[in-house]
Formats: C-alpha cells, structure tokens, sequence
C-alpha cells in the first residue's frame, strides 16, 4: 500500500505551504521527500531545479545539509551543548570557513531574538525559545527550503502564536516554507494549504494567495513508501 | 521545471569539491571531529570517568609492572656488596697425585710470580698468594720484651704476599705495608692490625721504634700496623707476614680444600669484572694443571634479579592485559549505549548534512578520545606506582621510556577497537528512526 499516491506539487520561492491531515495520511512520508531523508519510489523531486532521485547518498547529504533547514516537533536540540553550540552544528558538516560560523550562527540567533541567550543550554530554556534556537539552526546556512514538521506542537498557545508569527516574518523575508502540521490555526498562516488524505495530495486555493505556479522549487513525485 | 530559489550569496570553504549539485561534498574537519569527542566526553564527566576506568587500570597496571619490575632489577639488593662482588678467590687443592714426602706438604699450586700473572688480567686491580701459617696449638704472641706484654686473644699468623696485602685492602693506621723487597729477601717483618697491636703494647706512634713481635721464638719488626681491612682479614686480628719468610720459616702450607690450610690468591677486581676474571684465572695461574685450582667467584647478581622477577612479572602483565581487555569491553558497551541513547542527535547530525561515516567518525573519534585519555591518566597512575613504590624502599624508581612514553597509545588503541562497532551501529542508524519524534 503506497503512503503516498501519485501527484504533483510545485513549490516556488518564497511560499508559505502548509500540509494538513490526520495520521497516517502521509504527511511523514512527504517530509521525508521533501527533506531528502527518503527518496520516492517511483516520480522525482526536484530541488532548484536540481532532480534529486538520481543523486547519491554524499549529494544528498550535501543538499540536505546546504539547501534544507529542518525544524522538528521536538526541537532535536543537543541537551549539553549552549544556544549557540547547537546552532554551530548545522555549519560542521558542510565545509563552512571555520572563521565564518560563529558570526553566521549569532546572527542568526538574532534574527530568531535570541541574540541575548547564546550561552543559554536548552534545559533552560523555555519551550518557546527552545523552537526558536532551532529555527536559527535550521536558518543558518540560508536553505532554499524551511521544513517545519509540527512545529509548534510540543509549545503552548502562546509560544504556537509567537513562532507563527517568527515564520510569517521569515517567509516576508524571502523564506521558502512548509509547514507539515495537523492544527488548522497553524495551517491558515500558510498561503497555500495542501491537504493529505490516505495517501491523496490537495491543494485548496484561497483567496488572496497566488496559487499553484508554473515554475516550482520543489516538484514531488508519487511515493509508494 | 528550472528556477533555483536565490537566497542570497552562498558562503563556501576554500576547497571545494563539486558534486551533480554543485554543491561541495559534505565534510568533517579532523579539527571538528577531534572537537566534537572532546565535547562529548566533557559533557558528560562522570559517565567519563567510569567508562574509562578499565582503560586506565590495564594501562596502569602494565606501566606499574614495567616500572617496577625494571626498579627491582635496578637494585643493589640487600645481601650484595660491592667488595663480595670484585672479589675472585682461588684455592689449592693440592697436585692430583701426591709426590710429597709424606711427612712434608707439597709445593704451594701456584707459580712464583702468581700475583703478576693475575695483574696480568683485564679487571684484575690486585691480587696475591696467602695462607693461613699452621702453628702449634698454645702458641704465643710476645711483644718486646721491654714492653712484656702478649696477646691473650687469637690472633692468626697469615703468610702473604705483597699483592695480597694490596687486594686486601688493607686501612693503614701507621707505617707501610709488605714490601717486595721484604718478601723477595725473606725479611722477618709483620703487619699486625691495631687491636693486636694495641694487646701487645704497641702503639701506632711508637711504629717508628720499630717493635718486634715473637712467634714460637722468632722476631718480627712490626712496619705497619691496619686499623681495617675490605678481605679475608675482615673481622679477625691478624698478623701478615711475607709469604716467602713464611716458607722458609715454617714450610709449605696444607693444600686441599677444607682445612683451613691451603695456599689461596686473594683477587680484587673492577666492578663487573668478577666473572670474567674467574673465568681466566685459573688456566692462567697453572696452565699445565688448571683442574688444581678451584676458583671461586661471586654470584651473578643479574641472573639472581631476573630468576627472581620474571615469573612475577608475567603474572602481572596477564593481569593487565586482562584489565585491558576488561577496559575495552567497558568503552564498546558505554559507546554502543550512547549511540541508541543518541539516536536522535545522529538523525539531526544526518538533517544537517552529515553522511554515515562522519556518524561513525565522531563516534570513533569519542572512543578514540575516551581510550587516549584512559590511557595518560592509566600511566600518571603507574609512574606514580613506580614512584611511591621505590620511594618506600628507598630504592631509584627506573622508568624504561620506552615502554612508559608510549603507554597512553595503548588506550587510543583500545578506544579505537572498542569503538568500531558501535561506531558501525551508529552509521546504520536511520534519520527517520531518529527523528520520528516522541
């Protein structure tokens, strides 16, 4: 049984998608695509017009670590290591000038506004702030794509409304976004909404957003996962 | 379907390798790989410390044992003395068929000139004949007859040579030792040491009056007079007369070994040089009936060491091998639980770029790191050992560098092997496992 049927998903520069539905629809199984963690088994993803399903393992990784910043339900931050030490990480892997990564990881600590708590460990930070050190990480390296999986699900309502808030100005800013969520509040911030169900992908078009595009920077192809 | 998103300029490293995506590969700097192990261990000091206490048991213990044992070997022990040690001895146990007279002792073993013949020698510093001179029982020991005094105590009549007056280092305390002249001519002189001296009324001042002792009626001047000796007269009051008076004045001594009797050469050596010397002497001395003489050296002191710590030694590096070993499995188990308690950190190390072997690198490189530093605090803790135990025993504390240097790789590589296949496991973990959140 597929996780996900076939269809296709053009992503510009500078959307604001989000991807809504119940467990098991395949909403994991689209982040993995999209965030080059899997690859489909039949169709292709391309990413800056790059097609990625003929790519090895070491290009991936490459594209991964360069092109896409991941920001998890559960922060994925490492317990033992400072605000700034865990954003650092995101510049190890991808042959960043040794003298150029703290300055690249502080600002972008300080466009998330925490400038003010590099030194911090995550054990004390709040939840909140917590998501926020892990969207600096995620911003670092300036991706094409911020893939957001449930972002705001392990935050309360306050912290969900000021991260919402943190995305939107990023996506002002030029970020392309993907929000994989299943609040709809979280989903309405998103210019386009695609919605998952069993495996089928649709998009609804709203008013006021420019929907489905010629030109994508992301195209997904059917996974049978 | 083209139209790459541009997001502003795209910093890259100087080397730039590349690939269908024009991006550079991913890469882990050794300087980042070798930081991340240190964080990783630092992070977590306790857990640390206790994974690395095999490593630092084995590799201490094996630099315990080096050390000690090289100490132990180092040592002047106890019973050896420096003068047991350059002293060869050799006696004469008499021709093989006895052609004397039977009512006469056969002549000495040794040649005339045996004192030279033995300085002849590589590491002979001194050496000549003597012989414990048989006088009948209640024989008396007489001063001058002004002073009338005579020695109570035993006192030995010795027949010696100038050389072996030499080689048993005698410590003057007044006037001069046997000369060759005196020996060679047969003069009835003595050397007598203080104690006998003091018995017989002779005082080391009154030397230069030139006193006489009688022996069974016959006069010898005192010329010297010896407070202390280094051999054969060591702790016993004696008087030395020329070897040559000595036969002329009471015949050839008793040869064969065991009674007390018989013509001896007394020789000093170098250090070291005992066993090498003993081995020469006697075919030197005789060499027309070597087998006459029995020469007797000291023990070598380094055959002694070795017997006694080779077989301790090796127990205990099999006891550090098997704390080594004990070490290993300690960092492979702690490692191998890392790796499925950070799954999560490798999934997001995956997300950020990383490919399997930079996972197994930095794991590697922990082990690594864990071992190397398992392993100087395993050999702070051996010299230390070494120290405090040769310190104890007031003994030098020897370090053989080249097993003691070297001792901290021993941990990096048990870090290294004991980290392989948690570093494997750690490789094959799946991002999405990892990041499948909770």
């Amino acid at each position: 049984m597929p996780a996900l049927r076939p269809a296709d998903l053009v992503i510009e520069a500078g959307d604001y998608v989000a991807v809504t539905g119940p467990s098991g629809s395949g909403k994991s199984t689209l982040l993995h695509l999209l965030g080059l963690l899997d690859a489909p088994t039949e169709g292709s993803y391309l990413l800056d017009g790059l097609d990625t399903s003929t790519l090895n393992d070491r290009d991936r990784s490459a594209l991964r670590g360069r092109r896409i910043g991941f920001v998890f339900q559960a922060f994925h931050l490492l317990p033992y290591r400072t605000a700034l030490e865990n954003v650092l990480l995101a510049e190890l892997y991808n042959r960043t000038p040794r003298g150029g990564r703290v300055e690249a990881a502080v600002g972008a600590l300080d466009a998330v506004e925490l400038g003010h708590r590099l030194d911090a460990l995550p054990t004390t930070l709040s939840g909140g702030e917590c998501q926020r050190v892990a969207i600096a990480r995620a911003l670092v390296n300036r991706p094409s794509l911020l893939l957001c999986d449930e972002p705001t699900g392990n935050l309360d309502s306050r912290n969900a409304a000021a991260l919402m808030e943190l995305l939107d100005q990023l996506n002002a800013a030029g970020f392309t976004i993907v929000v994989i969520t299943h609040d709809p509040g979280v989903a309405a911030h998103a210019g386009r909404a695609i919605g998952i169900s069993d495996g089928m992908l649709s998009e609804r078009v709203r008013a006021g957003h420019a929907g489905a595009g010629r030109d994508g920077a992301g195209r997904d192809g059917a996974g049978h996962a | 379907m083209l139209g790459p998103v541009v997001m502003g300029p795209v910093v890259m490293g100087p080397v730039m390798l590349r690939s269908a995506t024009g991006l550079p590969w991913p890469r882990l700097a050794a300087r980042d790989a070798a930081a991340e192990a240190v964080a990783g261990i630092v992070q977590r000091p306790g857990r640390a410390a206790l994974t690395m206490l095999g490593t630092v048991l084995g590799v201490g213990a094996f630099v315990a044992v080096l050390g000690m044992t090289a100490t132990g070997a180092g040592q002047i022990s106890q019973q050896f003395t420096v003068l047991e040690d350059t002293m060869v001895t050799v006696q004469d146990n008499g021709p093989a068929n006895d052609v004397a007279p039977p009512d006469a002792n056969p002549a000495i073993g040794f040649p005339a000139d045996a004192d030279a013949i033995a300085r002849r020698i590589n590491g002979v510093t001194a050496a000549g004949v003597w012989w414990p001179v048989s006088l009948p029982q209640g024989t008396s020991f007489t001063g001058s007859l002004a002073l009338s005094a005579s020695a109570s105590q035993t006192v030995s009549l010795l027949a010696a040579s100038p050389g072996a007056v030499q080689a048993m280092g005698l410590r003057l305390a007044a006037g001069s030792p046997l000369t060759r002249y005196e020996n060679d001519t047969r003069q009835h002189v003595a050397m007598i040491d203080t104690a006998t001296a003091a018995a017989l009324g002779i005082s080391p001042a009154r030397l230069a009056s030139r006193p006489a002792v009688f022996v069974d009626g016959i006069a010898y001047t005192v010329v010297g007079a010896y407070s202390s000796a280094q051999r054969v007269v060591t702790n016993e009051s004696a008087m030395l007369i020329p070897e040559r008076t000595a036969l002329a004045d009471f015949g050839n001594p008793q040869p064969g070994i065991g009674n007390q009797q018989e013509a001896q050469l007394v020789v000093a050596t170098r250090i070291g040089a005992a066993q090498a010397v003993a081995r020469q002497m006697a075919a030197a001395e005789l060499p027309t009936d070597p087998s006459r003489l029995v020469v007797t050296s000291p023990p070598n002191p380094q055959n002694l060491q070795s017997e006694v710590s080779g077989d301790l030694a090796g127990l205990f590096l099999i006891l550090a091998l098997v704390s080594l070993f004990i070490g290993a499995v300690g960092i492979a188990n702690t490692t191998l639980v890392a790796v499925l308690e950070r799954t999560e950190e490798i999934g997001l190390r995956r997300a950020v770029g990383a490919r399997p072997r930079h996972i197994a690198a930095q794991f590697l490189a922990e082990s690594t790191a864990l071992g190397t530093l398992g392993g100087l605090i395993g050999t702070c803790v051996g010299v230390a050992t070494v120290v405090i135990f040769a310190a104890a025993r007031d003994w030098t504390a020897v370090l053989n560098p080249a097993y003691t240097l070297p001792a901290p790789l021993i941990g990096s590589v048990v870090g290294l092997l004991a980290g392989a296949y948690p570093a494997l496991q750690a490789a094959r973990t799946s991002p999405l496992a990892a990041l499948r959140h909770a």
